[in-house]
């Protein structure tokens, strides 16, 4: 394969860092996913684990690299060889969101600064087939993309001091839900009464890279009724494949 | 069990941490100065990643509910048994009733109590580390019980000759990190060649320096970040990253710690001084 030229470098001791060029492309992300499961399936014994992103995977080592050279010889090898992976499963999950004013503290102030109507925002927000790029900031954290562009708007300056669990946010061109309460600097317009964090679950995040995600509208009664049925562990979000 | 009687000012269960779940943005936590947590540890003949206490700048009061053993070491927080000193960097006969007191730190932030067996409260994703929104609670509280196993063991005349002494160095030995090349030549020279001061907003996430770099760099496409990754901020602060960092971040990551410097650095606290010196690549 080798469809990009890659750079690798040696990241401290313990990690090669490789990055495709710099930007966000969905081409790029494929073969971001494409590396990282090649990497995976070839069970490298020296390797612990990868942490991919939108244009680069950091690959983490048991113990420290002797050779960092040797290393890269190794993952150039199984990058430019002519190798497949079997793909996997890539689903789509349907996310209950409530819009309500009352769950979403920054919905009207994005209206005002981007002159749309609550209606047309949602609209928006709920068109597009959202893909998750990666994992990170906090447990469960999804990094989507395919926000539309009438929505793209720049972090608040000063971050908020506390983020409520659920929240449905957009940061630049990125849209995304906080697992649990935190700071955070995006713009909220929405919650969704899912649990995308639970540790009690063998796979804590029901979502992984690759996976597409749908929001769908839904009023202030069904928020709360979806919610306590999750609480109760009787809820499971819809997805296809 | 160990009752705790006072917490102390920060107070954690950690353990070497959780490998394996970063790509769902778990940090890897686990103890901060592993040195002298696998050093307290192998005092007393435990596994290496056996979960032990960690302390911050201010010990707890600790009563032991069984016999057992237990090893100290990391910052010197005055340990008294019963009231009376004892010493680190050994094993200590505990026995049934036993309390076990620390007050502020006089050199060093952090404390290690090594119990024997381990402490065995549950695991979360293949570790005891606490960390809040993975465990329930992310540190100690007054009147908090933690399991351990009674141990009757014969006390080995096994001691560590290793003192604290090593928290006196202030050189953080780097690697480049994934951006340093896009620092200009100055930019480079000023991060390494200059004093920096250790900040009041330091914790188990990361250390904030005070002194400024002059910064022009982008922000990044976001990317993994690792503990010890040193970030340069718009408004050119220096953060370095340590066990309970997040997985991935947007500044550029201009140095990376070695283990042995985020040891170090784990026993540094508001107002310290370190310097960064850069290992090269064939010294590894």
């Amino acid at each position: 394969m080798g469809r990009f030229n890659l750079q690798y470098k040696p990241f401290g001791n313990r990690a090669v860092l490789v990055e495709w060029p710099q930007k966000i492309d969905a081409k790029i992300q494929e073969d971001v996913w494409f590396f990282k499961n090649l990497i995976e399936q070839n069970c490298i014994k020296s390797i612990l684990e990868i942490i991919a992103a939108y244009n680069s995977i950091t690959i983490l080592y048991k113990s420290t690299i002797e050779n960092a050279y040797s290393e890269i010889s190794v993952l150039k090898t199984l990058y430019e060889g002519e190798n497949f992976v079997v793909r996997q499963d890539a689903k789509l999950w349907e996310i209950p969101v409530c819009y309500h004013i009352d769950l979403a503290p920054d919905l009207v102030s994005l209206s005002v600064i981007k002159k749309l109507t609550i209606e047309q925002i949602i609209k928006l927000h709920t068109a597009p087939f959202y893909s998750v790029c990666f994992i990170g900031f906090l447990p469960g954290f999804l990094y989507l993309s395919g926000l539309e562009e009438q929505l793209v708007t720049a972090r608040k300056t000063i971050p908020d001091k506390h983020v409520s669990k659920g929240s449905v946010a957009i940061g630049e061109n990125q849209t995304g839900i906080y697992p649990m309460d935190s700071p955070g600097g995006w713009h909220v317009i929405g919650n969704s009464p899912l649990n995308f964090f639970n540790v009690k679950n063998q796979n804590p995040c029901f979502a992984s890279a690759g996976d597409k995600i749908k929001f769908t509208p839904i009023g202030k009664d069904d928020y709360f009724a979806i919610k306590s049925a999750v609480e109760n562990g009787d809820f499971l979000p819809n997805h296809s494949f | 069990m160990i009752e705790i009687i006072k917490s102390g000012l920060y107070s954690t269960v950690q353990d070497l941490g959780r490998s394996g779940f970063a790509h769902l943005g778990v940090p890897v936590s686990g103890v901060m100065d592993q040195f002298s947590a696998k050093l307290a540890n192998e005092i007393i003949g435990n596994h290496i990643n056996a979960a032990v206490i960690e302390m911050t700048l201010i010990g707890g009061v600790f009563k032991f509910n069984c016999d057992t053993c237990i090893a100290i070491t990391g910052a010197d927080m005055v340990p008294k048994l019963n009231g009376l000193a004892v010493s680190t960097y050994k094993p200590i006969k505990i026995d049934k009733g036993d309390v076990v007191s620390f007050s502020a730190s006089k050199h060093g932030c952090r404390t290690y109590i090594a119990v024997s067996g381990g402490i065995k409260t549950a695991k979360v994703l293949n570790s005891r580390s606490l960390f809040k929104s993975v465990t329930t609670e992310g540190s100690l509280k007054n009147d908090d019980m933690l399991s351990i196993d009674e141990q009757n063991l014969e006390l080995k005349e096994a001691y560590s000759k290793i003192k604290n002494q090593r928290f006196d160095q202030s050189i953080l030995e780097v690697f480049t990190g994934p951006e340093f090349d896009s620092l200009s030549p100055e930019q480079q020279k000023s991060m390494l060649s200059s004093e920096f001061t250790i900040s009041n907003l330091n914790n188990r996430m990361g250390y904030q320096l005070i002194e400024h770099i002059d910064n022009n760099l982008n922000p990044i496409i976001t990317s993994a970040v690792l503990p010890g990754t040193v970030q340069l901020t718009p408004g050119g602060k220096l953060i370095i990253l340590m066990r309970d960092a997040q997985t991935t971040g947007g500044y550029p990551r201009v140095l990376q710690l070695s283990d042995q410097a985020i040891n170090l650095l784990a026993q540094k606290k508001t107002g310290d001084k370190v310097t960064f010196s850069l290992i090269t690549m064939n010294q590894f």
